[in-house]
């Protein structure tokens, strides 16, 4: 579905990605995890057409993406869930939805979206009408997660969807993240946590700044030494 | 009972004040940017009502509604020309070039026709004047009145109830996120533009109905005063523009009123001052915090 080849991101004269390769299959759970500043916000970004590569191809569904606009990608059906959530915070729960499907012209399609987000998600139907600021921080990430699934992605890009979580929130916002990958959505997953991520992934890719270094089955990567050793904190 | 008719005379001042106040708002809430070409903007919407009213005999609202479109384009030509290569340069850069497109502007306009200044016609509103508690109100002050009020609840519609405004108040959030939900950032940018210059035409419009005199450098002060006005309201804040610009208007005629007229710019400095010194976020402004 999803096929990068050798792909470099600069950020000015700082290197951020060097000659990544990686494919996501369709209905696939794909994880890329790796420390702080590996390069894994960088590469969703540039898979969302906010940043450029200067080097190496970027296929989806056999097209090239790596020149188009940021629209036609998301057109295209590649939704970005951003790093730290991104929700607008000045517009109530279901104005940020309304925007999630802002491309969209079937009215009903996006009225039956809304409420299958709602189903997902009861807080945010209960919550419709409040500022997205003033939502506590899982909430946050479920309108933004929400928001996401309202252009009706054939693949969703998460970025940290537990970032600053409490644990019982994380297993809850990854319960739902399956949920919506059986339902049909192919789900690219890059995560600080490694252990939460490998339990829900096919596959999954170990980045060292800025260069994929392995890869792998999930669960193989699960019992990989090395892994273990440098993110799963030597269990 | 004169100090009804003088609050009256306040509110279509500030009326001006604030319709030219909402496109500098605006524009800061989606660039980052003080226009000050916004005035001079002003000034054109005020030159092209004039003409289409003198020239081509238009009535009253066509040449307010040839006037809020002329200057439409004019202000997504000058973000397309001048400003929107700055996007990722420095604030300084960009207001330093405002500048520059404000003195254009003007002196493009004085070689054309020269600097002499002109009259709006009378009577191009019944001026009927009535009793009201005892006050003389003129029927022209409440046409400004109202169309001011139209034009604000227009916009608060638009901002609020369009896809367009929506799209508008999303990037004024965070453009990489509006990005992501497939908002063209460019075409939200040259609305916004689009918008807040046609209010400025619409105020030029008025300005010249209320005071008749315009010419090619008017737009100077009264773009000063309501630039202040969106500072009083909350830089990027709507609604505080609306306000901010009522309350100068206010002021200004209240000044004048005890007495110190020659003291009525210095008394909308004086605001500026104030509110950079005491509350720097504006009246309506305040500090959002997010949770991460």
């Amino acid at each position: 579905m999803l096929k990068v080849e050798g792909i470099d991101v600069f950020y000015g004269n700082i290197q951020a990605l060097k000659n990544v390769s990686l494919t996501v299959e369709e209905k696939e759970i794909v994880t890329l995890i790796g420390a702080n500043g590996a390069g894994k916000t960088t590469l969703l970004k540039t898979l969302s057409g906010l940043l450029r590569p200067t080097a190496g191809t970027i296929q989806y569904l056999g097209e090239s993406i790596r020149v188009k606009p940021v629209q036609s990608i998301v057109k295209a059906g590649i939704s970005h869930v951003p790093e730290g959530r991104r929700v607008f915070a000045n517009m109530t729960v279901e104005e940020n939805l309304d925007l999630g499907a802002y491309l969209r012209k079937d009215k009903k399609g996006i009225k039956q979206d809304l409420d299958k987000v709602f189903s997902l998600f009861p807080i945010l139907h209960e919550r419709r009408n409040q500022l997205s600021g003033t939502l506590s921080g899982g909430e946050q990430q479920m309108l933004a997660i929400g928001r996401a699934l309202m252009a009706k992605p054939k693949l969703l890009l998460l970025d940290e969807p537990s970032m600053g979580l409490a644990p019982l929130l994380v297993k809850q916002i990854f319960n739902i993240i399956q949920e919506i990958n059986k339902d049909g959505t192919t789900i690219l997953l890059v995560e600080q946590n490694a252990h939460m991520a490998l339990s829900i992934a096919n596959r999954a890719y170990v980045i060292e700044t800025g260069s994929v270094v392995l890869s792998g089955n999930a669960s193989e990567m699960q019992n990989s030494e090395k892994v273990k050793e440098a993110y799963l904190g030597g269990i | 009972m004169e100090w009804i008719q003088q609050i009256v005379n306040g509110i279509s001042l500030g009326s001006i004040y604030a319709l030219i106040a909402l496109g500098y708002t605006m524009v800061y809430g989606i660039i980052k940017l003080i226009n000050f070409a916004h005035g001079d903007v002003f000034m054109i919407g005020s030159f092209v009502g004039f003409f289409a009213i003198t020239g081509w005999n238009l009535g009253f609202f066509p040449a307010l509604l040839l006037s809020m479109t002329v200057c439409a384009i004019l202000g997504v030509i000058i973000e397309r020309v001048a400003y929107k290569r700055l996007r990722n340069s420095t604030r300084i850069a960009a207001l330093i070039t405002a500048i520059g497109v404000s003195l254009l502007i003007e002196y493009v306009v004085i070689y054309f026709r020269g600097a002499q200044p002109e009259a709006y016609p009378k009577e191009i509103l019944p001026a009927k004047s009535f009793e009201l508690f005892g006050a003389k109100i003129d029927s022209q002050s409440l046409y400004i009145l109202l169309i001011t009020i139209v034009l604000m609840v227009l916009l608060q519609f638009i901002v609020h109830r369009t896809k367009i405004g929506k799209a508008m108040r999303a990037v004024s959030h965070d453009q990489d996120a509006a990005q992501l939900m497939g908002i063209n950032v460019d075409t939200t940018i040259s609305a916004t533009f689009a918008i807040g210059s046609a209010l400025a035409g619409a105020a030029g419009v008025i300005f010249g109905l209320y005071y008749i005199k315009i010419d090619p450098l008017m737009g100077i002060i009264p773009g000063l005063k309501a630039f202040i006005a969106a500072v009083l309201g909350g830089i990027g804040i709507i609604p505080g523009a609306m306000v901010g610009g009522f309350i100068l208007g206010i002021v200004e005629v209240i000044v004048s009123a005890f007495g110190f007229s020659s003291w009525r710019d210095a008394a909308a400095f004086i605001i500026l001052i104030l509110i950079l010194i005491f509350r720097p976020s504006g009246i309506f402004g305040k500090n959002t915090r997010e949770k991460v």
